[in-house]
């Protein structure tokens, strides 16, 4: 085959120029067409590097450093994890951005924020902050009872919760990049997680089983669109990445996600409310990656300490998996 | 807005199922390892398995053993590099490929095999198996991330390149022979059996480039 020319040692040739005008302008010089942004291969892509990684809830800089010591593939930016948010009460809104701020300086891992759901402009602040990934999320207070963003009209892209495949879907026809399970956020109680993902993966399984005319029954039980019934009839699996978020607190627990079918994990509360928050990253992290192989788990899940004390579904007041339509 | 547009034509989910195998099956009778640790490694796995070739997913050191090329997926470099040192794959990968081991890095995985990382972390380490120097992150954030049309060396139509938060290769060494440029950057780089890509061809149903890696690097 033949090969250009070597491109030879140089400096920094201006790199912030040569990346600007890659992003911004989108007509490249030779050999290159146009570049495009935003686009939902784009937004989607992000979610598919975060694989078999976990994703983690900090409320500092000092938080999103212990994360990303620990091997984190990206932090979640929120004032109060959702353990607080439940102990605490009040309306939980979007992060303060100079918070934000602080924590994208920090850190090199993508960084997300949560906005409430349907809070559409939030959503535009924390596109014009530059964060990487923004979760539409029940952990914090709804922002519209009948209405999510729509998240065609952002280049950031979203993820979503979701307790069932047809909402999965509703989110995914709304342009979410990735779902995740919601689980019970903030009670260090799997249960709730395992349900969702049990769900969702059990219907895709079904419908994989479906013939052409179930397919349109699937669609109307689910309140979702048919072509994306049908796409996960012929591919077994939601056109996005699945993660798993909601109540992991120990290294088992993601274990038992990945296990179960989730590609990555999210942690909220089970890092910084657990006795030694550096050593519980890391063995969640390793866990996450080693999913498979107990005697793996068995060495990464020894003298952790305390896990977060949690809480008994029956006994919350609020279920905050129920916020979302 | 058109709320239920085609989501995943042309986009590689692990999955694959649908999708054709190359019947003349040029990657019969490799076996490649994909560095499973974190990432978009399943992606590498359905292009090769598409090719007609084994694959073995690395995790540990013994997953090393009667693999012929190692492909490095996209990921996050930071969250590698440390399941690297704290799997023990860190030394035997670095010996592999000091023994002339064929490896293929994509974004995450150009970095790990770089001479050097700016904007790294401290303790961020990185094979030195490419004579590059690579930026992290160098695009800017995910907002900038793009896809575009690149001309490949060695394949008659270009090649739908997908860049994700992609780094830069800000200096390469006389040996290094640059495959494809973009914004006449280069994006894909070769020292011999040694590969890197800053964008991610495993994640679009072409498999030119794995197909071009794998018959350079044939035994």
């Amino acid at each position: 085959m033949t090969v250009t020319p070597p491109f030879g040692v140089t400096g920094a040739a201006g790199v912030a120029g040569s990346g600007h005008a890659v992003a911004g302008s989108g007509h490249a010089v030779t050999g290159s067409t146009h570049a495009v942004t935003g686009s939902g291969r784009v937004k989607r892509g992000l979610a598919e590097m975060l694989k078999g990684g976990v994703i983690m809830d900090v409320m500092n800089v000092e938080q999103s450093k212990i994360a990303e010591d620990a091997g984190a593939c990206a932090v979640m930016a929120l004032e109060r994890i959702p353990s607080r948010i439940r102990r605490e009460g009040g309306v939980a809104r979007m992060s303060d951005p100079l918070m934000i701020e602080e924590i994208k300086a920090a850190v090199s891992v993508p960084v997300m924020a949560k906005v409430r759901i349907g809070h559409f402009v939030e959503a535009q602040i924390l596109e014009a902050l530059g964060v990487d990934y923004i979760d539409e999320s029940e952990v914090l207070t709804p922002a519209d009872e009948a209405h999510h963003v729509d998240k065609w009209a952002f280049k950031v892209p979203f993820v979503c919760g979701a307790t069932n495949l047809g909402e999965a879907l509703r989110r995914i026809s709304e342009g979410a990049c990735m779902i995740r399970s919601k689980g019970e956020a903030g009670t260090g109680n799997i249960v709730e997680a395992v349900r969702h993902l049990r769900s969702i993966l059990g219907d895709i399984r079904k419908i994989t089983q479906a013939d052409s005319a179930e397919l349109f029954g699937w669609a109307k039980e689910l309140r979702a669109p048919y072509e994306l019934v049908a796409e996960i009839a012929q591919t077994a699996k939601l056109p996005v990445p699945l993660f798993s978020a909601g109540g992991v607190a120990t290294p088992a627990d993601a274990a038992l996600c990945m296990q179960l079918g989730a590609e990555s994990v999210f942690v909220g509360s089970g890092i910084f409310e657990s006795s030694d928050p550096p050593r519980m990253a890391r063995a969640i992290v390793e866990a996450t990656t080693h999913f498979q192989d107990p005697a793996m788990l068995a060495k990464v899940s020894r003298g952790l300490g305390d896990a977060m004390k949690g809480l008994e579904i029956a006994s919350l007041e609020v279920k905050l998996a129920e916020r979302g339509w | 807005m058109n709320a239920t547009r085609p989501v995943s034509s042309g986009w590689l989910r692990p999955h694959a199922a649908d999708l054709p195998i190359d019947p003349a099956r040029p990657a019969h009778g490799r076996v490649v390892g994909v560095l499973a640790l974190q990432g978009a490694f399943a992606e590498h796995q359905v292009a090769v398995e598409r090719l007609g070739g084994a694959v073995v997913q690395v995790r540990k050191p013994e997953h090393l053993a009667g693999i012929d090329s190692l492909l490095m997926p996209g990921g996050e470099s930071t969250t590698m590099s440390k399941l690297l040192e704290s799997s023990g794959l860190w030394a035997p990968i670095d010996q592999a490929l000091r023994g002339g081991l064929p490896v293929f890095g994509t974004c995450a995985g150009m970095i790990l095999l770089a001479r050097e990382i700016i904007d790294r972390r401290p303790d961020q380490r990185c094979f030195g198996a490419l004579d590059a120097v690579v930026r992290r992150n160098a695009y800017g954030r995910q907002i900038d991330s793009f896809e575009t049309d690149l001309a490949v060396d060695g394949l008659d139509e270009p090649f739908h390149a997908v860049f994700i938060r992609a780094p830069h290769i800000e200096g390469l060494g006389p040996g290094v022979q640059v495959v494809a440029r973009h914004a006449s950057e280069p994006v894909l780089v070769r020292d011999g059996v040694i590969w890197a890509a800053a964008f991610h061809p495993e994640l679009t149903d072409d498999l030119r480039i794995h197909r071009l890696f794998l018959s350079a690097t044939a035994p």
